[in-house]
């Protein structure tokens, strides 16, 4: 499994093509985001924590969509299929893979959001960071397994979206109510139910995942 | 090839119809006006009833997929297939009757109250389930892809559910329709209520049953045109 991981974080270090296409979407969203209110009105800082995850939502999947596209280009999950590991391997080894770089995006992203939406750049981020990691975990989980099931279809970028982002409700209503909480100075505490939910969502998931994985690579 | 007519095949159109006619009498003339709404309250008899329906509906397919991905028998599948249809059928007139009662009750088409909020992530999760279908090439793929949408459809329903609760929960609670459950005291709304479930419920068994054989048949029809035509 690990040399999985290692296979694709070799593959991303020489094109950095994910996290570079992650990168990029998410700032444009943050600033198209931006222009869709008054910089003066107060609704701005409401707004934050929606834009701030409108953004990951929207660069997540392409960039998750990307990563899986790749495998099938040259036939590279072909390959991956025929060598000897269980299904629910490669898929977490997937997910990890696909956590790791929106992670390496964020680390951009977040201080980005903070700069444009003039907020305490410290505190923000020991607020946010585990919702951070929560909710991203959730993702991957949820958009590997999704991203290997609308690969198999005819129209693949469009599906994905389509698919996931109703069953994903649970974890972005958590996210950004949590998130909103948090950078309006509640306690963790206040947040922990939505954190609680997030948590069983990734792991329903990730379980999930590991088990169909292989009903969605057959060929 | 003859398709077998058996006892429940000729007895349900008859009984569903029945049944659905005493259900719009009881509800439309039977059945007293309420004392708050007046005629209006009536949609509630057919709206009440799509919902059981719609999740008898999903239920299935979730129980459907589950099996497909355990068993891989193509029944489960289309069972799957015809849930997912049906479902989302009642679904679609489940919110359209909700939202004619709620104009001029709530005063708004549309209110982001829990329970509609789930209604309509159900809605498009399952109408995701039904595009799925039909943009997979070999249809036995397609039923395995679909049936990961399905199992994943029922193990979030319930994350979905407590999310939009608590989105909700903060705020003052939306006006709650106090007619459903104990509020009910008049027997002949009760009549109403129970005979129009049963006829709906009826309905949804029937059609179910029918676009089973549809699909059964359409199955027949690929394999045999396989065997003549191979490659078309």
């Amino acid at each position: 499994m690990l040399t999985l991981i290692w296979k694709d974080l070799l593959i991303e270090l020489r094109t950095k093509e994910t996290v570079a296409s992650l990168l990029l979407l998410g700032l444009l969203l943050l600033v198209v985001l931006s222009f869709a209110f008054d910089p003066t009105s107060p609704l701005r800082k409401e707004a934050a924590p929606g834009v701030l995850w409108v953004a990951i939502i929207f660069a997540g999947t392409s960039g998750i969509n990307r990563s899986l596209l790749r495998e099938r280009e040259q036939s590279c999950l072909q390959g991956l299929l025929l060598a000897p590991v269980d299904r629910g391997t490669i898929y977490l080894a997937k997910t990890i893979a696909n956590l790791l770089f929106m992670l390496a995006a964020l680390c951009v992203l977040v201080p980005l959001f903070i700069f444009f939406f003039n907020l305490p750049f410290v505190t923000t981020i020991v607020r946010l960071l585990p919702v951070l990691l929560l909710a991203v975990t959730g993702f991957s989980a949820i958009g590997t397994l999704f991203a290997a099931v609308s690969l198999q279809t005819r129209a693949r970028e469009v599906m994905l979206p389509l698919l996931m982002l109703p069953l994903s409700t649970p974890l972005f209503l958590g996210a950004v109510e949590a998130s909103a909480a948090l950078l309006a100075g509640d306690p963790l505490g206040a947040v922990a139910h939505w954190l609680q939910l997030i948590a069983v969502f990734d792991l329903v998931f990730l379980v999930v995942g590991w088990l169909t994985f292989e009903y969605a690579v057959v060929d | 090839m003859k398709t077998k007519t058996s006892l429940t095949d000729t007895l349900l159109p008859p009984v569903t119809i029945l049944v659905m006619g005493a259900a719009m009498y009881m509800a439309l003339v039977g059945a007293p006006n309420d004392a708050d709404q007046g005629p209006v309250q009536r949609i509630f008899y057919v709206h009440m009833a799509m919902w059981l329906a719609t999740f008898s509906a999903f239920g299935l397919v979730g129980l459907a997929s589950l099996l497909y991905l355990v068993k891989k028998t193509e029944v489960w599948d289309r069972v799957g297939r015809a849930g997912a249809e049906l479902g989302l059928l009642f679904c679609t007139l489940g919110l359209a009757t909700g939202s004619i009662w709620a104009k001029p009750i709530w005063g708004t088409w549309w209110t982001w109250d829990p329970r509609l909020t789930l209604t309509l992530v159900l809605w498009m999760i399952y109408a995701a389930y039904l595009l799925l279908r039909n943009l997979v090439n070999d249809p036995q793929q397609g039923a395995s892809l679909a049936a990961i949408l399905g199992v994943s459809g029922v193990a979030d329903l319930y994350l979905i559910n407590r999310a939009v609760y608590w989105w909700r929960g903060i705020h003052p609670a939306v006006v709650v329709n106090k007619e459903g459950g104990t509020g009910l005291h008049d027997p002949a709304m009760r009549a109403a209520l129970i005979l129009s479930l049963l006829a709906f419920f009826l309905l949804f068994t029937w059609l179910l049953r029918l676009r089973l054989q549809s699909a059964r048949l359409q199955g027949d029809v690929d394999r045999m045109r396989d065997r003549l035509a191979p490659g078309y």
